[in-house]
């Protein structure tokens, strides 16, 4: 596709100058998909009153995007940051939406939101400088004004906004992105656009949404995963105050992986849990009923202990360990993970003969509409989704099993239906993030050199669960971040095979990079230890001269530079005073990782509090390209690190009879106000491109723990969460 | 299914209600004051933190029948106009990020001030130690709390 197809004008009556662009298509098929009726995904509208709308499909999930992209379309279209403003898209059939995630908002829509705002502002100048019948190369646009330079007349964007949606767009060719040391509003730390309305209660996420004639529903769903319902009676809920349905809600379409239960729906959300804990239901508990933490841990000691399919191998690994001097052999288990977002999953429908609204709390609108026309078999033009802010994301709700029931129960009793999961159904009916084991051996010669690195992994395959499978690549979502080691070491092979299991999974934040970042590093770690070498000078000895490391995962992908997670390891090591003696009881690790395109590494700080681990501080470098909001960027490394301490820390989901063990937050814990250990987060100047950063401060978290830990007691890290018992 | 007469920010609300059932659905269902939020159901989260005559409670736990004549603060009534000096400390510390959480931990942290003018670092443990915000805005929190407090102390 060229590039003048992805940005186009659109004059419509009173609007004003509307820009319609797409966000770059960051996934090949998106790029492969045929001619839409309507190929925007976003919008810029600028109106009589001068003001600048951001019209995009992108979700606010906490991570600021709303913010971020609104400060680089203020700035590229050069106007004031007061006078610019975003609004979120409605999913019909003209919008197109990428979906939210991977890290991949910012780093997918720059360059095209900006190429977008200045076709714009290239617009604005053009329309002026034939209204002055000057030059256009006398004019130029200034906080939301085009100005003639020789005469000093101005005329603002509101003026222009309708004589300029009449032209055609200029040339692309034509339209020249603004000087990066012109830039006014990317860079700085505004304050993001979406906290008021979060300090005083009137934000509106998924389950604040009202619609007259709403009913509440709550579902039984088999409480093994792959089960079915057996029977029900329903006599007692229905007899249950305020309840006015109980119906059997079939599994959804293929692929929504909504398994379907019983729906009793209420007048009110407490009614409707009500009636649920009256309902009689039997289930047949389906074919993992056996399944436990145990039967799987097998399977992976099993997978690891044979050899794999490699996804890299440079040089001889098996023959440099059987010559080796030394030699370090290591196993690595992380559990299940629920997302746990404080926001229970929801939705909102309303389903009627012509037509479906939804409001919903999701990270890909898109495919909700696309679930909810098949649900209901209604055409892409009579289903609305209005996306509403999400109460936590983390990737959970990028699945859609929650919205697909809303539909199937709005259709069910005819009437708009918000579904309801309470906490215990948004634990015990995740997607969670896989369990993964990792064995590694490796090799030292005589003088401590790392000469071979085997690393074979199993893991709870998403891919297995999502893709279809006559194409489906196990490993496409688990070895990234373990089969890049980015250390030079000659002889070096990594294997990869799945385990089989019934537990739905999904990318949890920051997907395999959690899983890979801790073993990985936490390894790399014992064998500077077993080389007697500090940590930080044995890392940065293996990352030696600079090299670009890809990964056989994405060939095509960009490469990690070691040159810039060398830079990260030094400025964390130096921030936090690596070396610097401590007191006594305390001890430093450190860790670093490449996700999402980001550098990061961290140095934590620990003690034990009555044999329990204790993080005092965390120094965090980070390398995010160009940071569009340097606050922003802190606060979802900040974000990052205490979502990974609640999983290094903390709870985790187990697997006991094909059901999961935990229910609220009592049994599945997390990291609290009081165990907040001092974030400190430096970014790294850069002006090129800007990459992810929801995720990439998140893998380092634990393996830097876990190290510091080792260095304090000389028992190493092997499993998470942390245990008291295995540091005694 | 009974009649109950609440006082919620100030204004008295009729209820037709059964008795047993929790303040917060009360309000997000009866009443459309959905800032306070449904985290857990069982008073591990604290999101859904209203007061009862000032006193910081976790409405998901508190039986309609059982809050009587007292009066019911919701994040809605925390302010007119986000002027209190933990909503100013709020947006001076940049700390929601999802936000779910922060109605709960602005009641909380409101009731803190209101006993303790100055809190120490302990003090926000013990009182907000109990919520959970899993965007982890724990730092900034403690921070903001620190600024409004310093922010009251000046206006004094």
């Amino acid at each position: 596709m060229k590039r003048r197809s992805f940005v186009q004008a659109s004059a419509t009556v009173g609007l004003g100058l509307v820009v319609g662009f797409r966000f770059e298509a960051l996934l090949a098929q998106e790029a492969a998909k045929p001619a839409l009726p309507n190929p925007f995904d976003a919008w810029i509208r600028i109106d009589a009153a001068g003001d600048v709308t951001l019209v995009c499909g992108k979700s606010e999930m906490g991570q600021g995007i709303h913010t971020a992209l609104t400060q680089i379309l203020a700035d590229e279209v050069e106007v004031d940051w007061a006078r610019v403003r975003v609004e979120q898209a409605p999913t019909n059939g003209a919008f197109y939406d990428h979906g939210t995630g991977g890290s991949s908002s910012v780093r997918g829509s720059y360059k095209t939101l900006r190429q977008a705002a200045a076709t714009a502002r290239t617009q604005l100048v053009a329309t002026a400088a034939e209204q002055w019948k000057a030059p256009v190369s006398e004019c130029r646009a200034e906080r939301g004004e085009i100005v003639h330079a020789p005469t000093g007349r101005r005329l603002g964007y509101g003026a222009l906004a309708a004589p300029a949606a009449l032209r055609p767009l200029p040339d692309p060719a034509t339209v020249v992105l603004k000087d990066a040391k012109d830039f006014r509003i990317i860079g700085q730390s505004i304050p993001r656009n979406d906290i008021p309305a979060k300090i005083d209660g009137s934000a509106r996420f998924g389950l604040d949404v009202r619609v007259p004639g709403m009913l509440f529903a709550v579902i039984a769903r088999c409480p093994t995963f792959g089960g079915a319902l057996k029977s029900f009676d329903a006599a007692k809920a229905k007899a249950s105050p305020g309840v006015v349905a109980v119906v059997e809600v079939p599994p959804g379409p293929k692929g929504s992986f909504a398994p379907g239960g019983v729906a009793v729906v209420a007048k009110s959300t407490w009614q409707a849990i009500q009636g649920r804990n009256a309902l009689a239901v039997q289930w047949n508990p389906g074919p993992h009923a056996a399944e436990s933490d145990a039967t799987l841990r097998k399977s992976f000691e099993q997978l690891t202990s044979a050899p794999a399919t490699a996804f890299r191998s440079d040089g001889d690994a098996a023959a440099a360990l059987a010559s080796a001097a030394v030699k370090v052999e290591a196993t690595y288990e992380l559990p299940f993970q629920a997302h746990a977002s404080m926001e229970p999953l929801n939705a909102t429908v309303d389903v009627r003969a012509d037509r479906a609204e939804a409001w919903l709390a999701t990270q890909d609108p898109k495919w909700a509409q696309d679930l909810i026309m098949e649900v209901t078999g209604l055409k892409a033009e009579a289903v609305t989704v209005h996306t509403t802010y999400m109460g936590g994301g983390f990737g959970r709700r990028a699945s859609a099993d929650y919205i697909v029931e809303g539909a199937q129960v709005s259709q069910l009793v005819k009437a708009p239906v918000q579904v309801v999961w309470t906490r215990e159904d948004d634990m015990q009916h995740g997607s969670y993030r896989p369990a993964a084991m990792h064995r590694f051996s490796a090799a030292l010669d005589a003088a401590g050199k790392p000469v071979a690195w085997l690393d074979r992994m199993s893991s709870v395959s998403i891919s297995r669960q999502w893709d279809d499978p006559a194409k489906v690549k196990p490993w496409a979502s688990e070895i990234d971040g373990a089969v890049n080691l980015p250390y030079a070491i000659p002889n070096l092979r990594m294997e990869y095979a799945d385990a089989p299991s019934g537990v739905p999974r999904m990318w949890w934040r920051s997907v395999e990079h959690s899983i890979n970042g801790f073993a990985v590093e936490s390894f790399v770690d014992e064998l500077a230890a077993a080389a007697r070498v500090d940590p930080l000078a044995f890392r940065l000895a293996l990352l030696a001269e600079p090299r670009l490391v890809k990964s056989p995962n994405d060939p095509d992908g960009t490469p990690l530079d070691t040159k810039r997670l060398k830079a990260c390891l030094e400025l964390a090591a130096s921030k936090a005073g690596w070396g610097e003696p401590l007191p006594a009881g305390r001890a430093r690790g450190l860790a670093c990782h490449f996700s999402f395109l980001s550098y990061a590494a961290q140095v934590a700080e620990v003690s034990l509090v009555n044999g329990a681990p204790r993080v005092h501080r965390i120094v965090a470098a980070v390398d995010c390209g160009r940071a569009i909001n340097p606050d922003g960027v802190a606060a979802q490394v900040e974000s990052s690190v205490v979502y990974a301490l609640s999983a290094a820390l903390k709870g985790s989901i187990s697997i006991a009879k094909g059901a999961v063990e935990q229910s609220n937050f009592h049994d599945f814990e997390v990291l609290r106000l009081p165990e907040m250990p001092r974030v400190e987060v430096h970014i790294v100047a850069s002006d090129t491109v800007p990459t992810g950063i929801g995720e990439p401060g998140l893998p380092p978290v634990a393996s830097a723990v876990g190290n510091a830990l080792f260095a304090l007691t000389g028992k190493r890290v092997r499993r998470l969460p942390i245990r008291a018992s295995d540091l005694a | 299914m009974a009649e109950f007469t609440l006082v919620v920010n100030g204004q008295p609300h009729k209820v037709d209600v059964a008795g047993g059932t929790p303040l917060l659905w009360v309000l997000r269902d009866s009443l459309g004051l959905t800032g306070t939020k449904y985290g857990c159901g069982v008073a591990q989260c604290g999101a859904c933190t209203v007061h009862l005559d000032g006193e910081a409670t976790r409405s998901c736990l508190t039986s309609v029948e059982s809050v009587g004549a007292r009066k019911v603060t919701t994040i809605e009534g925390l302010s007119p106009d986000r002027s209190h000096p933990l909503q100013k400390a709020w947006v001076a510390e940049q700390v929601p990020q999802c936000g779910y959480c922060q109605s709960g931990m602005l009641m909380t942290a409101a009731q803190l001030l209101s006993q303790k003018p100055q809190p120490s670092d302990a003090d926000i443990d013990a009182s907000l130690g109990a919520h959970i915000c899993r965007c982890g805005t724990y730092q900034r929190i403690r921070s903001a709390v620190h600024r409004a407090a310093a922010d009251k102390g000046g206006a004094r």
